[in-house]
């Protein structure tokens, strides 16, 4: 090696990692879209033309008006308005803040808990085990709803009333969680199995190496392949289910509404030639979980040395 | 080859009983009763420093067991194991550190033994990082490209991933990590019996210009009596869980006496003896959950009788100089020539 060693990020940039990013234009589409769906949200109170939650600016005269081009249609709401009066586009960038947080911070949970789960059974069998699966046995057999109204009316009763919309959004996340770490633990807990008899854990173990680092260096990075296919069609079940349960009640509140939330509620407009309230929310979800799906392909592809 | 007095490991009397017991649920519900499986049963073994010393006998006999047995992947039902007087016997693998460094194995499938998510450099790096051998990343590069280059491959190759070589190219890497700690001793479990005939012989070769070259003493696991003839010093014949046959390979090859012995070395392919009667082996190894009473190999032996069914036969010297677990042998009633095997065995079906 010389004298001038490359810096950390030269190196970054030179590495396979990178260059498989780079030489797929699906991946660098989709990352792009992703991007800027997320920083859209994000900026949503400095961006967005309007403050759809805001009663003081709203005016029924508007309502209902179609998107800018559209005849009738006014070059101040692009998107058209809603039957109050609300910009469209305004709602799409509110909504989709909550439906992208209820989406990757229910995913993280679900995944972080799921892989710890399925490593610790796998690995370590017996009593362990058998515990880890009966749990999760019982809430495979919960459906999603159900356990999200169980606990919603859990901390509703528990909590005083005026912090109930302060806690939906953690309500949500944690129902969507605790139903699907589930799938994570059940398919890591089999690709464990398999990896743990393989002869280079046992190589690790001659060496005296832990059972943590073994787990942590040897078994996860074989195992985190299907993880990742799961984790990327999570994403879109959990805004899914956020929508569902926004619509029995124990969601968002309407005065809130996430990306699912303006889907139901554009959904009731549809015959009446109102197309714009329910379209467009739907396809930023559409295109949001494809270019979600297509990044897990690519990261899942470039994290399997075989296929470089 | 010449032994020094004390051996570099030992076992006595080593015996593994894995339970295959049913569920606790079904013992209880169907009155079905516990199950061993008695996979070694009873094994003394020693092995001079600087030899070789093979384990043969068909599947299922116990030999990986005992090749398990040595590194402290399992732990012994009975017996004791020790590495230059220390007592292993219920040390886990890797510990001590000290000792377990100088003992390390090469294992029977290359596409298995190697991480597929690692790079060759850190697979063969990993027994040095573990027990602390070299201060910093650059002399263990050093390291790493020196093994490579001693086990044939390049220097370069460690920057790949193991699915970019060839499964000799892969048991090369399976050797250079388990020479990189230094050992004294190393465990080869079927090191070739996953690979072509030619990269066999290139294997072997490079195995025993190791020994000479690091003095390394190796416990050779494996059923192929052709390689274990090229790789031996000495020989023990396994046979359910128990050493039939042992003594120095060129007698045992030369002048079997055990008829199990005599059976296997009968299944060698042989090109001058190309027209001799060939006699198959018949009959299976019995189940080691339930072994026949007496000498194990009883219903597949030709020479058996009443004592060899009741009274179970242990190893003593025989006049060719190995050591040898048969009444017959003993007795002196074994007829010379080849062993001809029971074909069926009646004498376990219930009359």
């Amino acid at each position: 090696m010389s004298a001038d060693a490359p810096s950390r990020f030269a190196v970054l940039l030179d590495s396979d990692f990178v260059y498989s990013f780079r030489k797929s234009r699906v991946t660098l589409i989709a990352t792009l879209v992703t991007v800027s769906i997320i920083m859209a949200a994000l900026l949503a109170p400095w961006i967005a033309p309007h403050d759809p939650f805001d009663v003081a600016t709203l005016s029924l005269l508007d309502s209902e008006l179609p998107p800018a081009w559209a005849e009738g249609g006014d070059p101040h709401f692009l998107l058209g308005t809603d039957n109050q009066g609300r910009d469209v586009l305004s709602a799409i960038l509110y909504g989709s803040r909550i439906s992208l947080a209820v989406g990757f911070v229910s995913v993280f949970f679900a995944l972080v808990a799921g892989v710890a789960v399925g490593l610790i059974s796998g690995y370590f069998g017996g009593l362990v085990d058998a515990i880890f699966m009966r749990i999760a046995d019982v809430m495979l057999s919960f459906p999603t709803i159900l356990v999200a109204l169980l606990v919603s009316g859990i901390v509703r009763g528990a909590l005083p009333r005026e912090m109930h919309e302060n806690a939906a959004l953690a309500v949500l996340v944690f129902a969507i969680a605790i139903t699907t770490w589930v799938q994570y633990a059940r398919t890591v807990r089999g690709s464990t199995m398999v990896e743990r008899g393989q002869e280079y854990v046992l190589a690790a173990r001659l060496v005296g190496r832990s059972s943590a680092s073994i787990i942590f260096r040897h078994i996860l990075p074989n195992v985190m392949g299907p993880v990742l296919v799961i984790a990327t069609i999570n994403l879109a079940m959990a805004i899914l289910i956020e929508a569902t349960l926004s619509f029995l009640g124990v969601g968002m509140p309407p005065t809130n509404p996430s990306l699912g939330t303006l889907i139901r509620v554009g959904n009731e407009y549809l015959f009446s030639g109102i197309w714009w309230v329910v379209i467009f929310p739907s396809l930023t979800l559409v295109v949001l979980v494809l270019a979600v799906n297509l990044m897990g392909d690519w990261l899942r592809d470039a994290l399997n040395p075989k296929l470089r | 080859m010449t032994a020094t007095s004390e051996p570099l490991v030992s076992m006595q009397g080593l015996k593994k009983h894995f339970d295959v017991s049913p569920p606790w649920l079904n013992r209880m519900l169907e009155r079905k009763p516990r199950l061993h499986l008695r996979a070694v049963d009873g094994l003394d073994l020693e092995i001079p420093r600087g030899t070789t010393f093979s384990l043969v006998g068909e599947s299922g006999c116990g030999k990986s067991t005992v090749a398990r047995l040595v590194v402290g992947l399992y732990a012994p039902t009975a017996g004791s194991i020790r590495f230059e007087g220390t007592d292993l016997t219920d040390r886990p693998a890797g510990d001590p550190p000290a000792i377990r460094r100088r003992m390390q194995m090469i294992f029977q499938d290359p596409y298995a033994s190697l991480n597929p998510r690692w790079r060759v450099r850190d697979i063969i790096a990993e027994p040095l990082k573990c027990f602390g051998m070299l201060p910093d990343r650059a002399s263990e590069d050093r390291e790493v490209g020196r093994l490579l280059e001693l086990v044939g491959m390049n220097s370069q190759d460690g920057e790949k991933y193991p699915h970019e070589f060839s499964g000799g190219q892969r048991q090369r890497i399976s050797i250079a990590r388990a020479i990189s700690s230094k050992p004294d001793f190393l465990v080869c479990d079927e090191p070739t019996s996953a690979l072509d005939v030619s990269v066999q012989a290139q294997i072997l070769n490079l195995m025993k210009e190791l020994q000479r070259e690091l003095g390394l003493t190796y416990l050779f696991i494996s059923h192929d009596l052709a390689v274990v003839h090229f790789m031996s010093d000495f020989i023990g014949v396994m046979y359910l869980g128990r050493i039939v046959e042992t003594g120095p390979a060129r007698q045992v090859f030369a002048n079997p006496q055990h008829p199990y012995t005599r059976l296997l070395l009968d299944t060698i392919p042989d090109i001058t003896m190309a027209r001799r009667d060939r006699e198959p082996v018949a009959g299976e190894v019995p189940n080691p959950i339930d072994p026949p009473p007496g000498c194990a190999f009883h219903p597949r032996c030709p020479f058996s009788d009443a004592r060899c069914r009741s009274e179970l036969p242990e190893l003593r010297n025989a006049p060719s100089g190995a050591r040898t677990a048969c009444h017959a042998v003993a007795e002196g009633r074994l007829a010379d020539g080849p062993v001809r095997a029971v074909p069926s065995t009646p004498a376990q079906m219930p009359t």
